[in-house]
């Protein structure tokens, strides 16, 4: 991954349709419109220029445009620059200024494999969603999918932090002072409620029942994966594979390495995968109008 | 004058009522559960002592039921809810077979014989989706007070499809067809028939038999109370006590208790 690559264009470069083999940088750019955020990544012949991140709210197309903007700026090029824009995500029908829309699958099925290769099993962690994604050959093998149950995806952490005062962002902080994960059983976010405060009056830390509900959620990732028949390598994608702690647990419950994108880019899998998408995209155009040759 | 009581004490409310030996009602309370259990169950008994102007001492036999039934350190003793709520409703409509509880954070389904014995019974103990809670998130996510829900619901005329299960997504769904500009009445008409669907589905699991009786906190709710009969096709009895039916229920067990200790010649002391 080089984030930042130092290709920026240079204002005002006049973008012809290039010819296959032309030289010439392409740009392309992806939009996640996830439940709580939505990400941005534009991509300088697949490699990653900028990106920026917006909460979703309810004014989809506000939060794709802020977020775009963000991210062309911080590549250092125009609007006009970007040939290809693809979104995802499940607003993905809602956004006006892309090209073409992806389901999420496909999405971040191929920006996890953008980032490792070798990816056989992908764990994609929402807000409101959890997917366990096989892969072969660049294509989805297989998929399962939950987005009916708040237990099941990262809404269950945020509700389980919101019940003992904490903040979705002080997750990660908290967690990674637990000694010991405190049994919590998971089988409904709103349940966890009346277990959360028992568990406080017994005298638990916080942090060891975050820590349980992580252990928790995990276990209904592994139950997702089996049911696509995981295989490594693993690759883990979503906001919440940022707490080091997460990571671990995962880990631990495989008894297998894992792939995660370092630092906050693991947020932006399926924005990338949707830039790199639109790349493929425009080189087949540029094929296509090389196959038919120039009308008059 | 021999009085028996019961204390229901729920996830979201604490409900008390004293009832004398014909089994007329005395007096009834109500007091929020908060984080103190063992206080709001000895509140609601206090209060409803206090609303009928009974002596403690004159109560002779007290049962506990609900959630924290044996937090209700004054009681002799605990009695399911799902027990309470079929005697209960029995009791006030006699014809009653099913009992349909919608409570803060549980719905149950219950079936009943003649004489108010359970015949099976089928609750929601995995997911809170489709119960009390689920109007607890419309209300927070629209900022309109609960017993505002159903009036407002009610003035609706083209309900939204409410397609999320999990009562945590629900808010965020609500918030998203405000922000498509539907009618908050439409809004909340659909959230009604979402749990009065869900509701129905729980019943047809232990069978759906005339008559049918509403009780727990949310049968306050006319729109509850009308959507659930649309989706049924039946009438459902309502009353005044229906929210404490399971308090009614407690009550009417104690007093079997008071009537057993008076059947020989002499009175058996109070069990502790």
């Amino acid at each position: 991954m080089t984030a930042g690559s130092g290709r920026n264009g240079r204002p005002g470069r006049p973008q012809p349709l290039q010819r296959a083999g032309a030289a010439a940088p392409t740009w392309t750019a992806g939009i996640d419109i996830g439940s709580t955020y939505t990400k941005a990544v534009v991509a300088c012949d697949g490699e990653i220029a900028g990106r920026a991140l917006e909460p979703t709210g309810f004014r989809l197309g506000a939060a794709a445009t802020a977020a775009l903007e963000r991210a062309l700026a911080q590549a250092g090029i125009g609007r006009e620059e970007i040939e290809y824009t693809v979104a995802t995500g499940f607003g993905r029908h809602q956004v006006e200024l892309s090209d073409a829309q992806v389901t999420d699958l496909t999405a971040a099925s191929r920006g996890a494999c953008g980032f490792f290769p070798d990816t056989r099993t992908i764990l994609d962690v929402g807000g409101q969603t959890m997917k366990a994604i096989r892969v072969g050959g660049g294509k989805v093998e297989s998929f399962r999918l939950n987005d009916k149950c708040a237990a099941g995806t990262g809404a269950f952490l945020e509700k389980t932090a919101r019940y003992m005062g904490f903040g979705t962002a002080e997750i990660g902080p908290l967690v990674a002072t637990s000694k010991e994960p405190v049994p919590i059983s998971g089988v409904c976010a709103v349940f966890a409620e009346s277990e959360v405060i028992n568990q406080l009056s017994q005298g638990a830390a916080p942090a060891d029942i975050m820590h349980g509900a992580i252990v928790s959620l995990v276990g209904r990732a592994v139950q997702l994966m089996k049911r696509v028949r995981m295989e490594p390598e693993f690759t883990l994608v979503g906001g919440i594979l940022r707490f080091e702690r997460m990571v671990d647990v995962v880990r631990s419950e495989l008894s297998s390495a894992v792939n995660v994108a370092p630092g906050d880019l693991v947020q932006f899998t399926a924005a990338y995968g949707a830039a790199l998408l639109g790349q493929v995209r425009l080189r087949r155009l540029r094929e296509s109008s090389v196959a038919a040759p120039a009308q008059a | 004058m021999a009085y028996a009581a019961g204390v229901d004490v729920g996830s979201t409310q604490t409900k008390a009522v004293i009832i004398d030996e014909g089994r007329r009602i005395r007096a009834r309370s109500l007091v929020e559960t908060g984080a103190n259990v063992v206080r709001a169950a000895e509140h609601a008994f206090e209060e409803a002592l206090r609303a009928g102007d009974v002596r403690e001492e004159e109560v002779e036999y007290v049962v506990g039921t609900g959630y924290g039934r044996y937090k209700v350190t004054f009681g002799n003793t605990q009695v399911t809810e799902i027990s309470c709520h079929g005697r209960g409703a029995v009791h006030l409509f006699p014809r009653t077979r099913t009992v349909v509880d919608m409570g803060g954070q549980d719905t149950k389904a219950i079936r009943v014989s003649a004489v108010g014995e359970i015949v099976d019974f089928c609750m929601n103990d995995k997911c809170a989706a489709g119960t009390g809670r689920f109007l607890g998130a419309a209300s927070a996510a629209l900022n309109i007070p609960l017993p505002e829900l159903g009036p407002t619901a009610l003035r609706g005329e083209r309900p939204v499809k409410i397609t999320t299960t999990c009562t945590v997504f629900a808010e965020s769904e609500v918030l998203s067809w405000l922000g498509k500009g539907k009618k908050i009445e439409d809004i909340l008409l659909g959230v009604h028939q979402s749990i009065a669907a869900r509701s129905a589905g729980l019943l047809r699991r232990v069978g759906v038999e005339e008559e049918v009786t509403f009780t727990g906190g949310v049968a306050r709710n006319l729109a509850m109370i009308q959507t659930l009969e649309e989706r049924l096709g039946v009438k459902v009895n309502v009353g005044e006590e229906s929210h404490y039916m399971g308090a009614l229920g407690a009550a009417l067990f104690a007093l079997d208790h008071v009537r057993a200790s008076r059947a020989p010649a002499t009175a058996a002391p109070r069990a502790s």
